[in-house]
């Protein structure tokens, strides 16, 4: 893994377990392939990872009806902030906090869980993500 | 049978993906070069996921077997 890869660039808007789990996978297959990761967390996604409340229950997308939530709830797979932490062991992931929505719901640095690298504004997670893939979540 | 020698054996079977890689990952990184490393996983995912990161991070992927209900990969540390 000498080359330098294109970075895989997520924006996290959906701040749902389910979606936030499904990013996290991402992250963890994009870092140890040797790609950089640049995470921006959005609106509910941000309201996720504030200190203390990672580990809370943040619901499931509207996808996930009766019929298939228990399933999801079943699965024996990590919680997606220890994903997260193993991603940022094993690669170079970096999270960042978009500045509009911490204005949005008066957060400040010191609201944010550790896994939490920073806060930045949208220009600057966009010149981060150079030529490589940006995904919305 | 193989007949190389397993330095580290790491049974990961009921993890799902991707933790079996991750626990691979790990252990390659706290061992030495030449050191080799038996991962039983019953995680699909593994079966795609395990060769292409041997591929990527440069290591030798020394077998794999298809066992009831798992399967059995065995890495070298190359590097």
């Amino acid at each position: 893994m000498d080359e330098q890869e294109s970075p895989l660039s997520l924006v996290l808007f959906s701040g749902t377990d389910d979606k936030l789990s499904a990013a996290a996978v991402l992250t963890v297959g994009a870092a140890v392939m040797g790609r950089p990761v640049n995470i921006f967390l959005q609106y509910y996604a941000l309201r996720a990872f504030r200190a203390g409340k990672v580990h809370a229950d943040h619901a499931l997308a509207w996808e996930a009806t009766d019929a298939v939530a228990p399933d999801i709830r079943a699965h024996p797979g990590q919680h997606w902030s220890e994903l997260l932490k193993q991603a940022k062991e094993v690669g170079e992931v970096n999270i960042q906090a978009c500045a509009l929505s911490m204005d949005m719901f008066h957060l400040r640095p010191a609201d944010l869980d550790p896994l939490v690298d920073g806060v930045e504004g949208v220009a600057a997670f966009m010149a981060s993500a150079s030529d490589g893939q940006v995904v919305f979540i | 049978m193989s007949t190389v020698q397993i330095t580290k054996s790491i049974d990961a079977r009921g993890m799902a993906c991707p933790g079996p890689l991750m626990n691979l990952i790990g252990a390659i990184r706290h061992g030495q070069v030449g050191d080799v490393f038996e991962v039983l996983s019953s995680d699909a995912g593994s079966k795609t996921d395990i060769p292409a990161w041997v591929a990527k991070a440069k290591h030798e992927l020394v077998e794999v077997r298809e066992e009831d209900g798992f399967a059995r990969f065995i890495v070298r540390k190359a590097r």
